[in-house]
Parts: structure tokens; C-alpha cells; sequence
């Protein structure tokens, strides 16, 4: 498979939608792009998963190489792991939905879905990248669509958080350039230097130089990943964004930092992962406790979920920086599973704005009973966030868990249990907030005249929650599919149980 | 190595013509229309363009006064583009001026100053291109007759240039008195970093930095920027400061070798103060033209770690930048100077909701200035990044972090245009403007240019097998 189509496609739609006028040839050209995306993606599943089963098990697949830049040594070097696809297929279920929850964008609907687009392919290109040259491109790439997207169609202070968002991000990606150019001079492929992410992996760095731009990159990466401290983004960015841009920035955004963390970071300065691991457990651990209570004293619905995303990808960094091959697939998994539970979380949020135009919790109460379906999608997305069996937050944080305790320092496992623990509040924050929109007595007359999800509406969040409920019953196959990628990285780190 | 004048000066030579010919058409009898001359000027431009991709030959001339190489020819290629451009965008300014000719000879009678500077083999022959290409810009930036803040710009620039010539010709004359030469090729053996040598050198560096507007010798860039007519504003702030570049870079790599401690430690500390200078400056800007000069200065911050790089990237980065900042800042220009020209409003409030009347030129100037900004996938981004790896093989990773740094500050201004654009409500924002053809076509050019001299790494791949021949 061409996984260069990945790109193109996204491409074409955007250019197609330039060329269309008024919402209804332009949502249909966006539909039409994301839905062959998405048939691609799965496409891509199956023919991964073909590959693998006939035994090849060479480590990045589909592989592609074009000299870029020959001077700088620089690749257009494309492939895929178990990992990539993962995160290629998690992109495609929030695309889709994400277009499908905008169907009735009214207010410049062309510069919209055109964002939108655009910033899925920034994504693609992001995790079928195998050069950190191209890598890092396509991180950028993805930036300033979701500033525009936030300060335009944005709600509340916009400016202010579109602004934030994208300076924040953008110091990010000036750290992980730091890190990358360090990477770079320090690399020796026969006399010549190189970004290759396969070529590094086998070249050994220099230790000293390791732990000089480890740093740099991790938490550049981590800022894209709300790394404690850097998340402030967070909440601003999720709140004041519109409902299909949350969406993104939370599903597929966040997750752009945590396979840098992982694939760049860890994976290509093994060395320092180690040295410095005892950094980033001791943030994620605070960023998972401190999510979790700021999330108690929330009232807005968006804030309420914008800081548990914050909790949420503290999960993705502690598995990371467990650094036990367990742990590395629950940070996949966990990243997989936030989101496209966020996503629902957010598309849910936003059907119940867009319909009670308040997203205070207490303003909201006893939607149940008049908006049954999105009341319901809404429990699921917070049964899914507090970790219930059956959805894929039970598998992806269990893995977590298990992996972090094979790791037998006892200041690590200490960590864990802290960890645990913040699950607790997790299901307080949530039951309240669910407890208090769906049920109980309709607190608004107004309430009574509310129509229930469109049919678009239904489709998007069916997608997630068959993405949910397929990695929560069933979570042997993604299992399968993101371990020997995690083996990989676990190998390449060396064993630390030894 | 051929000697033959006129292929080797083919693109002096083309310039001086058409400033004969545009002599002949103001002397004769018949009455030109404006839009006829311009026309022809931007037909000419044209080929003068074109024609530097034809013929090219390795030469010197007049006793190593004049060489010329495929680099150079570039480099006057990139030049000839930039000018084009502007005079394709003067044209709803030019249209109604009374003085169209005059400035065409203006205009041209610098560029060819850059030429001769840029193809320069000896201190004098550069100097005298300098002289060149400042004078008759001080004349051009008082080309609004009738504004006070023109002429306020023109006496500034003609004062702090008049001013650098000097410090110029002094470190010269000392540089000469040292070495006992004044040929590039002869300088570089007889350096050998003594005292004076090196205060020569520095007042050198000043003389290029007040050129380029480095911080310290920046002080004239905001006033002039501001108060010159915009065309040559942009004239300024691409053009003449990317021909000084070129010069440069090139006499830093090769003259000025056996001195590379001495002057990477001054770069440093230059483009450090530049940067930091330029971007604290930037974001207090409301003019949009002041805006852009704090910004260029800045960038130029940007291009001295380029320079600083002491390689071959680094020479292949820093004309790949300048080619990438002319369409960029060109774009930036050209949709101001459209504004300015209908309406006189030049402030970043007067832009707010723009896109609702102009989503054109909204998106022109938004993708100009991403390009400024260094965000991908436009050029300015390549631009940028490889502006900073040609620095960072130096090893100097603390320069590095300080510009990744800086990088933020710059998208936090850039972005406060776009948000005025795009976010801000406006009651009465700037009417909807009718694009003539010419500017048209000049913006086409260089959204084309930020979009593909990145994306086609041809462009840099051939501005670097060029720059090998050093």
C-alpha cells in the first residue's frame, strides 16, 4: 500500500472544497474526503494485518523513501508499525466524526471544513513519518489550523486561548527543534549526518549528548501533551474551541506530543529515557492527581472534560516513562482510547450546547428525558473516562497499570498507586457531572422542547463508540497490533527489570 | 575564464538600457501614457530576468574589479525577480504619479549599484557600488512630494547612510593601510589579525550592519520604513538589504576567513540583540510598515546565525532565505501597499475584518505572514530551518535555543495581524478593493514562490550545488 495517499487524499479534499460554493456541496466534498479516509484507514488495518500474519515482521512497513533535501540529508521517508496504525486509524474516527458534527456549520462553512481537512493531514503525515525532518514538518502543519479554527468559531475568551494555544504549541515545536538539530549533529551515518528515525535508532548517540537534548525534545513533545506544567493550553484551547476542533485538538492533537514522546524521545535517546525517567514519572504523576482535582471544582462541561484530558494523557506519560514494555503499549492504548472517548465527550457536549446553549452543570439537569440518545452517548463517553469494563478506558489504563508495576523500583510503584488512586476522584468528577445533566428533574421549561440527535449526530458518535466498545470488549486485536511496536521501542531501551 | 564584457555584464547591461530607453522617452516629443511605461518597464524587468538564466559564464573584469560566476548571476537573478515584483505592485501607485520615469531611473540606477556591489572584486569597487545603490534610494523614499514624513525618511536614511559610507571607508582605508591591497582575492593572504587589522574589520561590520539594519545601527529603519512610499519600503527592506547580504556572506567566507573567531563571536552577540531587539520592538508596533520594519530586523537576526555558519550551507541557506523572504515580505507588502494606495489607512486596527470585505488579499497577507513566521508548509518555514541548522553546526546550541525562543515571540506579533484580520469584529472595516491586473499578477508570484520554494527542495538543492564552487 501507498501510504504517500494517506497525505494526498486529505489534499485533494481540501483543494476540491475551494472549489465548491455554499454548505451543502461543501460538507458533502468534506464527507466524501473523510469517509474514503476512513474506508482507507481501515483498508490500512487489513492489509497491515495481511503483512503481519504472512510473517513479515520487518519492523516499519509500506516503507517509502524520497531524498528530500539531499544537501541536509534530509528523507521524505515514509512507514508503518503497529503504533502508526493505531494512531492513523484513532485520526480517521475522529475526522469523520468531526465533519459529521459540523453538518450544519452555518458561519464561513468553506474556511471551516478546509481547517478541518487541513489539519488532518497534518496528522497523517505526522505518524507515517519516519524521518524527523518530515516529522517535525508535519507537526507544525497541524498549529496554525487550530488557531484559526479557535479564535473564528470560537466561543468565550477565543482570542485570548487561540493565541495561547498557539504560542504554547508553537515553543514546542521550538524545544523539540532544539532537540532535533542536537539529534542531528550527533548522528554519523557514514561521514554524513542524518534525521532518519530507523538510522538514529541503530547509530548509538552520545551519552552526554543524550541527556543534553532529551530534555528538550520530551518536554517539547510533552507541551503538545499537556505535560504538567506546560498544559495550561489545555482547558482554555478545548473550552473556547468549536465542538469539531475540541474534538481534534483533544483527539488527535494531544496525541501528535505522546507519539513524540515515544518515538522520538524515548525511542531514538534510550539513554537519557532512562536517566531522566524518574522526571517524567514524577510529572505525570502530579498531572494525573492534579487533573483530577481541578477537575472537581470545574463547572462547565468543557472544562470538566479539558481537565481530565489533562489527567487523562498523564496515563499516556507515566506508561512512557514506566518504561516496561507493558506500560509502552498501555501509553498506545491509552492514547488510542482518550481519543476517541474524548472526541464522543466532546461531540456530546457540544449537541447538548448547541441544543440548551449552557454547558454549566448547574443549569443542565434531567436531559434524559427529553434528548434520550445524546444523554446517553454523553453517560457512555463519562463511563468510558472513568474506566468501566466493556470500554476501552478499562483496557488502556489496566495495561497502564500493569505495566508501570512491573517496573520494581519502589518509588515508582509508590507513583502507581498514586495513580490508582486519582481513579477515585475520576468516577466523583464524572458521576456528579453525568448524574447532574441526565438525571433528576428537568431544570429548564425551555428542555421540554428539545429534539433529539440528527442523524448525523448519530452516525458520528456510532463511529466512536464502535471504536470504544470494539477496543473494550475486544481488545485482543489492537493488543496485537500496537505490542511488537512497543516490543521494539521495549527492546531498543534496553530491559530495565534486569 | 572568459573576459568578454558584454556576456559577463549582461545584466548591468540590460538595466542600464532600460534606463536609457526610459531617458529617450522622457526627452522625446511624444507624450507617454503611464500605464504604457510602466508596462514596458515590467515587460523589460521581465526579460532582464529571464535573460539571467541564459548565457552564464565565469569571468573577471577590469583587473579583478568585476567577477562574476553562476552564484553571482544567481544572486542578481533573485535581485531582478524582487524588483520585478515591486514594480509590478508600484503600478495603482504609480499610475496617476506625475514622476513614473524618474523613478524607474531612480529605482534601476540602484539596482545596478547592488550589481556592481555584489560582483565586486576589490574594497573600492564594492564601495562605489554601495554609494550606488544608497544615494538615489534616499531620493526615492521622498517620492510622496507632498508628505512631510516622506522627506523626514529620506533625510534620515541619506544621514545614517552618508554615515556608514563613512565608517565604511574608514575601516577601509585602515584595512588598506594594514594589508597594502584592496583586492579580495590579496586581502586574505595578508590578514593576520593584528590590533588594527581587527578594528578595521569591525568598522567594516558596522558599515554592512547599519546596511542591513543590525541592532545597534538600526535606529533609521522604523522612521524610513514608515515614512517612504510603501514600494519602496518593501524596495528597502528586500531588495537593498538582501544584495548587502549577498556581499556579506561572501566576503565574510572568503576574504575575511583568517578572522573567523573574531567575527562568529561578533555575530553572535549581533544577531542575539538583533533578534531579541527587533521582536521586543515588533509587538508594540501599530503601523503596519513600522511593524514590518521591526520584524525585518529581526529576521535579520535570523539570517546573521545563517551566516554565522561559516560553511557551505550556510551560504546556500542564507540566498536561500533571502529568495524566500522576498516573496514572503513582498506578499506582505503588496497587500498593504494595495490598501495604503486606495485607502491611506496603514494600521494594523484599520485591518480588522478585513477578511469579511477581502478574503483575497486576507489570505495573502495571512500566508505572507506565516511565511514570515516560519510556519510550514509555506517556504519561510525550509527557510528558517535551515537558516538555524546551518548555525547550529557550529555547535553553539545555547544561540540556537535563545532563536527557537525567539521564534515564539515573532508568531505572537505575526499572529496579532492575523487575528485583527480574521477575529476582530469592525464596524467599518476597509471597503472591498478592485485588484489591477499587475498587482495581481505580483501577488500570484509570490504566494507561488512561498509555496513551492520550500516544497520543491530543486531550489535549494541548486542554490547549493552553486555555492560549492567556494
Amino acid at each position: 500500500m501507498n501510504l504517500s495517499i494517506l497525505i494526498i487524499l486529505p489534499l485533494i479534499t481540501t483543494f476540491a472544497i475551494l472549489f465548491v460554493k455554499g454548505l451543502k456541496q461543501v460538507r458533502t466534498v468534506a464527507l466524501i474526503g473523510s469517509a474514503t479516509q476512513f474506508l482507507l484507514s481501515l483498508d490500512l488495518l487489513f492489509v497491515y494485518w495481511k503483512e503481519r500474519t504472512a510473517g513479515n515482521t520487518t519492523q516499519f512497513l509500506f516503507d517509502f523513501d524520497y531524498t528530500w533535501f539531499a544537501p541536509m540529508n534530509i528523507h521524505y521517508h515514509i512507514g508503518v508499525d503497529g503504533i502508526s496504525v493505531a494512531m492513523i486509524l484513532l485520526t480517521s474516527f475522529v475526522v469523520i466524526a468531526g465533519v459529521l458534527v459540523s453538518w450544519a456549520q452555518e458561519t464561513l462553512n468553506k474556511e471551516f471544513f478546509f481547517l478541518l481537512l487541513f489539519l488532518s493531514v497534518g496528522a497523517y503525515g505526522y505518524f507515517i513519518s519516519l524521518d524527523i525532518f518530515t516529522l517535525f514538518f508535519f507537526l507544525e502543519v497541524a498549529v496554525i489550523p487550530k488557531f484559526l479554527l479557535i479564535g473564528i468559531w470560537g466561543s468565550g475568551k477565543k482570542e485570548y486561548s487561540a493565541m495561547k494555544l498557539a504560542l504554547m504549541l508553537m515553543g514546542g515545536s521550538g524545544l523539540v527543534f532544539v532537540g532535533l538539530a542536537g539529534l542531528y549533529f550527533n548522528t554519523n551515518a557514514n561521514g554524513a549526518h542524518s534525521f532518519d528515525l530507523i538510522q538514529i535508532s541503530q547509530m548509538h548517540i552520545d551519552i552526554a549528548a543524550q541527556k543534553l537534548f532529551f530534555p528538550f525534545a520530551f518536554v517539547g513533545f510533552g507541551i503538545f501533551t499537556a505535560l504538567f506544567p506546560f498544559h495550561t493550553w489545555v482547558p482554555d484551547g478545548h473550552s473556547s474551541a468549536p465542538t469539531a476542533a475540541s474534538m481534534f485538538l483533544a483527539g488527535i492533537s494531544m496525541k501528535l506530543g505522546g507519539y513524540g514522546c515515544l518515538r522520538v524521545a524515548t525511542y531514538l535517546m534510550p539513554d537519557a529515557a532512562h536517566y531522566y525517567s524518574w522526571v517524567i514519572i514524577l510529572l505525570a504523576t502530579i498531572a494525573i492527581i492534579y487533573g483530577a482535582f481541578a477537575t472537581m471544582m470545574q463547572k462547565d462541561l468543557k472544562y470538566i472534560n479539558a481537565y481530565s484530558s489533562v489527567s487523562h494523557c498523564g496515563f499516556v506519560l507515566l506508561g512512557i516513562g514506566m518504561l516496561t514494555q507493558t506500560s509502552i503499549t498501555g501509553a498506545v492504548l491509552q492514547m488510542v482510547s482518550h481519543g476517541l472517548m474524548t472526541a464522543l465527550f466532546f461531540a456530546a457536549i457540544g449537541m447538548i450546547y448547541s441544543r440548551t446553549h449552557t454547558r454549566m452543570v448547574e443549569q443542565l439537569g434531567g436531559l434524559l428525558k427529553v434528548i434520550p440518545f445524546i444523554s446517553t452517548v454523553f453517560v457512555i463517553a463519562g463511563l468510558c473516562s472513568l474506566g468501566l469494563p466493556g470500554f476501552s478506558g478499562f483496557v488502556a489504563e489496566m495495561t497502564v497499570f500493569m505495566g508501570s508495576w512491573q517496573n520494581p523500583d519502589q518509588w515508582y510503584r509508590f507513583a502507581t498507586i498514586l495513580a490508582c488512586a486519582s481513579i477515585v476522584v475520576t468516577a466523583v468528577y464524572i458521576l456528579r457531572a453525568t448524574g447532574k445533566t441526565v438525571m433528576g428533574p428537568i431544570t429548564d421549561l425551555h428542555y421540554h422542547h428539545l429534539t433529539d440527535a440528527t442523524w448525523n449526530e448519530k452516525i458520528a458518535t456510532g463511529i466512536l463508540i464502535i471504536g470504544i466498545v470494539a477496543i473494550g470488549i475486544a481488545p485482543f486485536w489492537i493488543n496485537q497490533l500496537v505490542t511488537p511496536g512497543a516490543e521494539n521501542i521495549f527492546q531498543h531501551l534496553g530491559n530495565v527489570l534486569k | 575564464m572568459r573576459t568578454d564584457f558584454l556576456i559577463l555584464m549582461k545584466q548591468e547591461l540590460v538595466i542600464i538600457a532600460i534606463i536609457f530607453v526610459l531617458l529617450f522617452i522622457k526627452v522625446g516629443s511624444k507624450e507617454w501614457k503611464n500605464e504604457n511605461i510602466l508596462n514596458l518597464v515590467n515587460l523589460l524587468l521581465l526579460f532582464n530576468f529571464v535573460a539571467g538564466f541564459f548565457w552564464n559564464e565565469d569571468g573577471i573584469l577590469f583587473n579583478e574589479m568585476f567577477k562574476t560566476n553562476k552564484l553571482i548571476v544567481t544572486e542578481k537573478s533573485i535581485l531582478s525577480l524582487g524588483t520585478y515584483i515591486i514594480s509590478l505592485q508600484s503600478y495603482s501607485w504609480l499610475k496617476n504619479h506625475k514622476h513614473v520615469i524618474e523613478f524607474y531611473m531612480l529605482l534601476l540606477s540602484t539596482l545596478v549599484g547592488m550589481f556592481f556591489m555584489i560582483s565586486a572584486g576589490n574594497l573600492l569597487m564594492f564601495y562605489l557600488g554601495l554609494e550606488l545603490s544608497t544615494i538615489p534610494l534616499a531620493a526615492l523614499a521622498n517620492f510622496d512630494l507632498e508628505k512631510r514624513k516622506s522627506s523626514e525618511a529620506a533625510f534620515k536614511l541619506i544621514i545614517s547612510s552618508a554615515f556608514s559610507s563613512g565608517l565604511l571607508l574608514f575601516g577601509i582605508s585602515l584595512m588598506y593601510g594594514t594589508t597594502g591591497t584592496l583586492i579580495f582575492s590579496e586581502l586574505s593572504q595578508h590578514l593576520d589579525g593584528n590590533p588594527l587589522q581587527i578594528f578595521a574589520f569591525i568598522l567594516l561590520i558596522a558599515g554592512f550592519s547599519f546596511k542591513i539594519s543590525v541592532v545597534p545601527f538600526h535606529l533609521w529603519t522604523a522612521d524610513v520604513y514608515e515614512g517612504a512610499p510603501v514600494s519602496v519600503t518593501s524596495y528597502l527592506s528586500v531588495i537593498s538589504k538582501g544584495a548587502v547580504l549577498f556581499v556579506f556572506v561572501s566576503v565574510l567566507y572568503t576574504v575575511f576567513k583568517p578572522l573567523a573567531v573574531t567575527w562568529y563571536n561578533i555575530l553572535f552577540v549581533l544577531s542575539v540583540l538583533t533578534m531579541i531587539t527587533g521582536n521586543l520592538f515588533a509587538i508594540r508596533q501599530n503601523n503596519l510598515k513600522r511593524f514590518l520594519a521591526f520584524s525585518s530586523i529581526a529576521q535579520v537576526g535570523f539570517i546573521l546565525i545563517g551566516i554565522s555558519g561559516a560553511s557551505q550551507t550556510g551560504t546556500a541557506s542564507v540566498i536561500y532565505f533571502v529568495l524566500i523572504y522576498i516573496f514572503s515580505n513582498l506578499g506582505a507588502f503588496g497587500v498593504i501597499g494595495l490598501v495604503s494606495a486606495v485607502t491611506g489607512k496603514e494600521n494594523i486596527e484599520d485591518y480588522k475584518g478585513f477578511y469579511k470585505t477581502n478574503p483575497l488579499l486576507s489570505w495573502v497577507l495571512a500566508i505572507s505572514l506565516f511565511s514570515l513566521a516560519g510556519i510550514p508548509p509555506t517556504a519561510g518555514f525550509f527557510g528558517k530551518f535551515f537558516l538555524l541548522m546551518a548555525g547550529a553546526g557550529q555547535g553553539n546550541y545555547i544561540l540556537i535555543t535563545i532563536a527557537a525562543l525567539n521564534m515564539i515571540v515573532s508568531l505572537y506579533y505575526y499572529l496579532k495581524v492575523v487575528k485583527a484580520i480574521f477575529m476582530d469584529e469592525n464596524e467599518s472595516p476597509i471597503e472591498k478593493l478592485a485588484i489591477p491586473a499587475s498587482p495581481k499578477l505580483a501577488l500570484f508570484i509570490c504566494i507561488a514562490g512561498i509555496v513551492l520554494t520550500g516544497l520543491m527542495s530543486y531550489v535549494y538543492e541548486y542554490i547549493y550545488s552553486l555555492t560549492s564552487s567556494f
